[in-house]
């Protein structure tokens, strides 16, 4: 007597699709949880200059944006076609930046302070005066620690 | 009327309810990377500066300047930008010891032991009207250069790549080659 019983074959089977709603739902949670809805609508143009020798940017949550381009084309009637400075949801001025940056701070921990970055959202036609002035009050703010947001390209264009 | 039999309803179609719902998410989702060129800017200077002490030796010095028209002078040369890397590359390193590349002292370095390592600063500057795109490309050149020389260090002693190297060489590696660019005070020359 074998120990092993052969199977028999029971005509076709078909896969039961019963566990396929749980996979899906799996799936739809993971992008739930993942999905950040972005909290401020950029009111600026922003297309980023290409760079290659680029690092990515950790900690996020350490990270706080100034925004800096053309008004978009429907803020244009409004707030001109010069490049401006947008901190949050709003238009701001240069002397805006240094408040922003300490209720940037008070919101984070204070251990990680001294971690914190601030990116420059630049987009690439803009002159440098504005930046210069933007950079300026980061230093009077004591934000030393800036990152200039750029593309990843294999090769600068001319 | 007769009452249809059993409470239970087809559950098919949560199936499909599910996808739809999962599609939208897989669409919102933006996996958006920030990268980015990071520098550290210097604090503000403090009034009581000597400024002797802030003298630095011309050879010692490497000058970058981009004017309002996006032209760039390095070292009293008209220059392309395709160029700066290796220009750059030659003053941080100045292989051949010449006179007029910047001096080197002598540091004991971890892993290297005596080594020397070059005094040159970079020193960039820019007008109120050059162009973002010029300056971030300036500035990406400048940090290939350093990038390149860490790596080809890296690729002589350890045989990787400074990016592969673990935290103490890595470190080691920096501090032969530590990124130094200074930006000068901003001028207002070429107007807006």
């Amino acid at each position: 007597m074998s120990k092993f019983k052969r199977k028999i074959k029971v005509g076709s089977q078909e896969i039961s699709t019963a566990s396929l709603p749980d996979i899906v739902f799996m799936l739809l949670f993971f992008f739930m949880v993942t999905t950040v809805m972005r909290e401020t609508s950029v009111k600026v143009a922003q297309k980023m200059p290409g760079a290659t020798e680029v690092k990515k940017l950790e900690r996020k949550s350490l990270v706080s944006y100034i925004y800096i381009g053309k008004p978009r084309q429907n803020f244009q009637s409004i707030y001109g076609t010069e490049p401006r400075i947008q901190l949050n949801d709003a238009f701001a001025k240069v002397s805006d930046i240094r408040d922003y940056v300490t209720s940037e701070r008070e919101k984070r921990d204070e251990n990680e302070r001294p971690l914190m970055t601030t990116s420059l959202k630049v987009d690439q036609f803009t002159k440098m005066g504005v930046i210069v002035d933007v950079k300026q009050e980061l230093r009077k703010a004591s934000a030393l620690k800036i990152n200039y947001s750029t593309r990843k390209v294999t090769e600068i264009e001319k | 009327m007769p009452r249809r039999s059993g409470g239970t309803y087809s559950a098919a179609s949560m199936a499909d309810i599910a996808f739809l719902l999962l599609i939208f998410f897989l669409v919102a989702t933006t996996m958006d990377v920030d990268s980015g060129l990071s520098r550290k800017l210097p604090p503000m200077p403090t009034e009581d500066v000597d400024p002797d002490q802030s003298r630095i030796k011309e050879r010692n010095i490497f000058v970058v300047l981009i004017n309002a028209n996006d032209q760039l002078m390095v070292e009293n040369q008209q220059t392309s930008i395709f160029d700066l890397r290796k220009k750059a590359k030659e003053f941080i390193a100045n292989p051949a010891n010449k006179d007029d590349l910047p001096e080197k002292t002598i540091k004991d370095i971890p892993f290297f032991g005596e080594y020397p390592v070059s005094k040159g600063i970079i020193s960039l500057q820019n007008d109120r009207g050059t162009s973002y795109n010029m300056y971030i490309k300036v500035q990406n050149e400048l940090a290939a250069a350093y990038n390149e020389l860490r790596n080809e260090l890296a690729m002589d002693k350890f045989g990787r790549r400074f990016d592969e190297l673990d935290k103490e060489r890595a470190d080691a590696v920096q501090s032969i080659y530590p990124q130094v660019i200074s930006e000068a005070e901003p001028k207002n020359i070429g107007g807006k």
